[in-house]
């Protein structure tokens, strides 16, 4: 029994182990900082639920390696992302920019709550004029 | 009545975008940004002599398909009779890059199962994939005279395809018909 659970946690710690790129890229803690906060906001094309961070196919292992050389070469934040627009388009970036394309992804949400709250406001104002006919009221 | 009109019109609009997103094909197939701009330089030592190069500049001043392949790449076996039967055609000069690859695999390759290539770069590390934003072999851009991505296709290729998709720009010359 003992030796199956120890099984089952190791089974469980393997996962993490095998994740992806776990050398520094960069000695500097604020390039290294950059550069993980850049790569986990990659879509990886090949396997697009997951970040280039988080996948270790060869395509997301070339794009690190691109982020890398350009990060050291002192590109900007700015310049990085227009590098993966170029060649991948708006779909590469988690965090899509605000431009005229994608400005509906940011308005949406704030326009679905301002819709959502003044339609519970017709609805609450017009059951606030109904005349109360609960019986429990009533009675009570 | 008129207090069901707007929530069916909801629901309406949704069935709309659900309808949408159900067909509209692969939803991994992403659109090239580069159709209509032209197509990024590359320049590779040749798969079959290292020490010769071919580049984008091999192909200016005609239309070519520029195919991305690989020995690893399941579909492209798929694809490989096609190219074979589309060169033997003689009607477009067909470049390959060979993306991430190994050289000797390559070669059998090639050899095995035929060459359609006028020639193919060796891009080993995926540089000039990453370029041309290549996510997924076998990818096939066509390319105008002045060098202007025409169409992106992802995955193989096949005679309906090519009737469907690239003879009709192919004609005309452009995108804008």
């Amino acid at each position: 029994m003992k030796r199956l659970l120890i099984l089952a946690i190791a089974m469980f710690a393997v996962a993490p182990v095998a994740a992806i790129d776990t050398d520094r890229a960069f000695d500097d803690p604020e390039l290294q900082a950059r550069y993980e906060k850049i790569i986990s906001e990659v879509r990886c094309l090949k396997c697009q639920n997951q970040s280039i961070k988080d996948s270790n196919v060869f395509l997301a292992a070339d794009l690190r390696r691109e982020i890398r050389r350009l990060i050291s070469e002192g590109k900007t934040n700015g310049e990085i992302q227009d590098f993966l627009v170029t060649r991948y388009g708006e779909f590469a970036l988690y965090r899509p920019r605000a431009s005229g394309k994608t400005l509906i992804l940011w308005i949406a949400p704030f326009l679905l709550v301002l819709f959502g709250g003044f339609a519970m406001f017709r609805v609450v104002r017009h059951r606030m004029a109904l005349p109360i006919d609960d019986d429990s009221v009533r009675e009570g | 009545m008129s207090r069901y009109i707007l929530p069916l019109v909801a629901v309406i609009v949704l069935i709309v975008f659900l309808v949408i997103g159900l067909t509209r094909g692969d939803p991994r197939a992403l659109p090239s940004p580069y159709i209509g701009k032209p197509a990024p330089e590359f320049e590779l030592p040749k798969l079959k002599d290292s020490s010769a190069t071919v580049s984008t500049e091999d192909f200016r001043g005609q239309v070519a398909l520029v195919n991305v392949w690989a020995t690893w790449c399941v579909q492209c076996r798929a694809e490989h009779q096609f190219l074979m039967d589309l060169a033997a055609n003689d009607s477009i000069p067909i470049y390959g890059i060979n993306w991430r690859d190994t050289q000797p695999e390559a070669l059998r390759w090639l050899q095995q199962l035929g060459d359609p290539y006028v020639a193919s770069g060796f891009d080993v590390d995926g540089v000039v994939g990453i370029d041309w934003g290549v996510y997924g072999a076998p990818e096939s851009f066509l390319v105008n005279a002045d060098g202007v991505v025409l169409y992106k296709q992802l995955g193989p290729l096949n005679w309906q395809i090519w009737e469907r998709d690239f003879v009709p720009l192919i004609v005309s010359g452009d995108i804008s018909q």
